[in-house]
């Protein structure tokens, strides 16, 4: 069954590889918004864990170290963002804005040394008989590890956000921060340990940009993927699920405009290259007309900095 | 304090100008400048560019200094870049993209004084901008002649960066070359619109093997279509612009190399030396500006022996890249037999030649 020259199941499987950066960033940030931080360094974080990855696994021979790496270095950035914003209370735009900057810099400084090499490779997990099921077995049974870590991860932070205390506290440090603050909850902890968290995922899909996706090192291996992440999460309107959803349709335009190209397709490329922005922008539209029921989601105390003393 | 010397210095070389003859008294020391148009780890054309100006330091010592600007934008913020280098004191400034065309010229009339060296363009609006080029595209031929050869499924790719003559030139080469050795090849294009984005890159590579492609070219600067090719077993690629040894001897198969060292160390000595004249250099495989990088043992004989005497006859100038009949891709006819197309004809290129399907985006 083919359309034009383009198997069904084959895109389907690329695209579920494709979104897997965007979709690990983004869930990251729809942490860090649901505690109120707008932390618009997603792009820096993910190049950090990029190079820090690759650097790790071309160090140790071991992807998993190099993963565990990664999501090192782009927690580690964001610590800059956390206590900038945190502690010093600067504003959190501006802030996320130079976090990006100086971590395209960095990373581009630590990679001198790592263009050319090839980091070891990540298999796919051998899942025997269950790969040759027709349709089914290309589209679920024929990736590597990290395509299922980050749909667990996304079933892990909805179900931590809806079920649980922790997620609870997390939501209500978003919601109102004074309110939390007068609860009792650490409001500067909470908000921390959720830009920690949020480091490390945009890591964790830059590791799997340099190690998995290309598989190499070279300046700027991101580029733009950290934006995309940021607009899933608005598109997303803030829920789990829908940052699935959000990632697989971003990461399926571009591989179907590739794919359509490929095959010959007299379609205009141009406007499915932009179709995923187009989108993004009528969802904040609908989000800023202060009706849709999408825009009560928005975290109340978001981009807004807390102090006790107020 | 600096400024004032730079303006005075300025002054004098206007003084010689308008004396007599630009530049005949040569200079001491000259202050060369580049603009990139990736960064200078891209693995790929930046990289060789920025190779070019180390041979340049290398080879003229302390007669000469090189200051760079890596990943800037073509458009407005290229202009920008120009101006200021040329306020910050270089003579001759190199601009190594084709899109930095407008900019280049835009910011030369300013600074009358100032040597401009565009690559891959085509406009000379003042005295003091010179273009220059590389025959790529005759290195295609070597790698459409392996490319037909090498491909089971007849269909061999091509990731073009975007449709611009420079890029129609070596798909069209590429094309010609593998369907005078495989009459049934077929050649699927993908148009990235971008010069360098790995994951992009990649992606196009990966939607060319999933549809059978197994021969990729690429006119994009990383080197994530090669990794991408490297998971599939079977299938190849080249080096496009800088040799790409990290993915020997397969799927890297063989590369096209830029080698702009020795024009930039001719260009800098010529306005050392006070020789320096406006030109348009457009060199090939001949006079070693293109270099066709090891082709590996991973081809069969035959395959290796046909690529080397292509590159051979292309050297000696016994074969051309284009060579009558060829028609356009709409049927009408381009060259006549036998023919070879004047310079122009290339330079301007905006057009499939007859066999390749679909269209080229506007």
């Amino acid at each position: 069954m083919d359309f034009m020259g383009i198997t069904p199941s084959v895109l389907i499987a690329s695209l579920m590889v494709a979104s897997v950066p965007i979709m690990l960033a983004a869930i990251g940030e729809l942490v860090v918004e649901k505690a109120g931080v707008l932390n618009l360094g997603v792009e820096g974080m993910m190049i950090m864990g990029a190079i820090c990855g690759f650097v790790t696994a071309v160090g140790t021979g071991s992807p998993l170290l190099g993963f565990l790496g990664g999501a090192a270095g782009g927690a580690a950035l964001s610590v800059i963002f956390a206590l900038l914003t945190q502690v010093f209370l600067t504003n959190q735009v501006a802030t996320g804005l130079a976090l990006t900057l100086f971590g395209l810099g960095l990373s581009s400084l630590i990679g001198q040394d790592y263009v050319g090499i090839k980091p070891p490779a990540t298999g796919a997990i051998p899942f025997g008989p269950l790969r040759d099921i027709p349709f089914f077995g290309k589209v679920f049974f024929s990736h590597d590890w990290m395509v299922y870590a980050s749909v667990a991860i996304i079933a892990l932070v909805w179900a931590g956000l809806k079920f649980t205390r922790a997620g609870l506290i997390l939501r209500a440090v978003g919601e109102g921060h004074d309110a939390a603050h007068a609860l009792g909850y650490k409001v500067i902890r909470i908000r921390v340990l959720a830009i920690l968290f949020g480091g490390a995922m945009a890591g964790l899909g830059g590791a799997y940009i340099s190690l998995v996706r290309v598989p190499q090192w070279t300046d700027g291996i991101t580029s733009g993927a950290g934006w995309i992440a940021l607009a899933i999460v608005v598109f997303a309107s803030w829920k789990p699920w829908r940052v699935l959803i959000g990632s697989y349709l971003f990461g399926g335009i571009t591989v179907l405009q590739l794919n359509l190209q490929a095959a010959g397709a007299r379609i205009p490329v141009e406007y499915l290259s932009m179709s995923p922005y187009l989108m993004t922008i009528i969802v904040l539209v609908i989000m800023s007309s202060g009706k849709g029921r999408a825009s009560l989601n928005a975290p109340a105390s978001l981009g807004q900095n807390f102090h006790a003393s107020r | 304090m600096k400024r004032r010397t730079l303006l005075a210095t300025a002054a004098l070389a206007l003084g010689m100008t308008v004396g007599g003859g630009a530049f005949a008294a040569g200079m001491d020391h000259v202050k060369a400048c580049f603009v990139y148009v990736g960064p200078i780890g891209d693995g790929g054309y930046t990289y060789q560019h920025n190779q070019g100006r180390l041979d340049l330091e290398k080879a003229l010592g302390d007669k000469v200094e090189t200051a760079y600007q890596e990943s800037v934008p073509e458009g407005a913020d290229a202009e920008r870049v120009l101006t200021q280098m040329a306020l910050g004191g270089c003579n001759i400034i190199f601009t190594t993209s084709f899109g930095y065309m407008d900019a280049t010229n835009a910011v030369a009339k300013k600074f009358p004084d100032v040597k401009f060296e565009h690559a891959t363009g085509f406009k000379r609006e003042s005295p003091n901008v010179s273009t220059y080029n590389a025959r790529f595209y005759e290195g295609r031929v070597v790698q459409g002649t392996i490319a037909g050869m090498m491909t089971k499924s007849n269909k061999i790719g091509y990731i073009g960066s975007y449709p611009i003559p420079e890029v129609l030139r070596g798909l069209n080469a590429y094309y010609l070359a593998a369907k005078k050795v495989n009459p049934d090849v077929e050649l699927s294009v993908i148009w990235a619109y971008t010069w360098f984005d790995p994951a992009k890159e990649a992606d196009a590579a990966k939607a060319m093997i999933e549809q059978g492609v197994d021969v990729i070219a690429q006119h994009t600067d990383s080197t994530a279509p090669l990794a991408e090719a490297a998971k599939t077993p079977g299938v190849i690629g080249f080096g496009q612009a800088s040799d790409m040894a990290a993915y020997k001897p397969s799927p890297r198969v063989t590369s096209t190399i830029d080698n702009w060292g020795p024009y930039y160390i001719k260009r800098v000595q010529a306005l050392l030396d006070g020789t320096y004249e406006q030109t348009d250099s457009w060199e090939g495989i001949a006079s070693g500006e293109v270099e066709i990088g090891e082709i590996t043992d991973a081809l069969p004989p035959e395959v290796k022996a046909a690529a080397e005497a292509a590159r051979d006859a292309i050297a000696d100038g016994s074969r051309h890249a284009f060579t009558g009949p060829i028609n356009k891709q709409d049927g009408t006819a381009w060259l006549a037999d036998g023919q070879t197309p004047p310079d122009g004809d290339l330079l301007g290129m905006n057009f499939y030649v007859e066999g390749i399907k679909g269209d080229i985006p506007q």
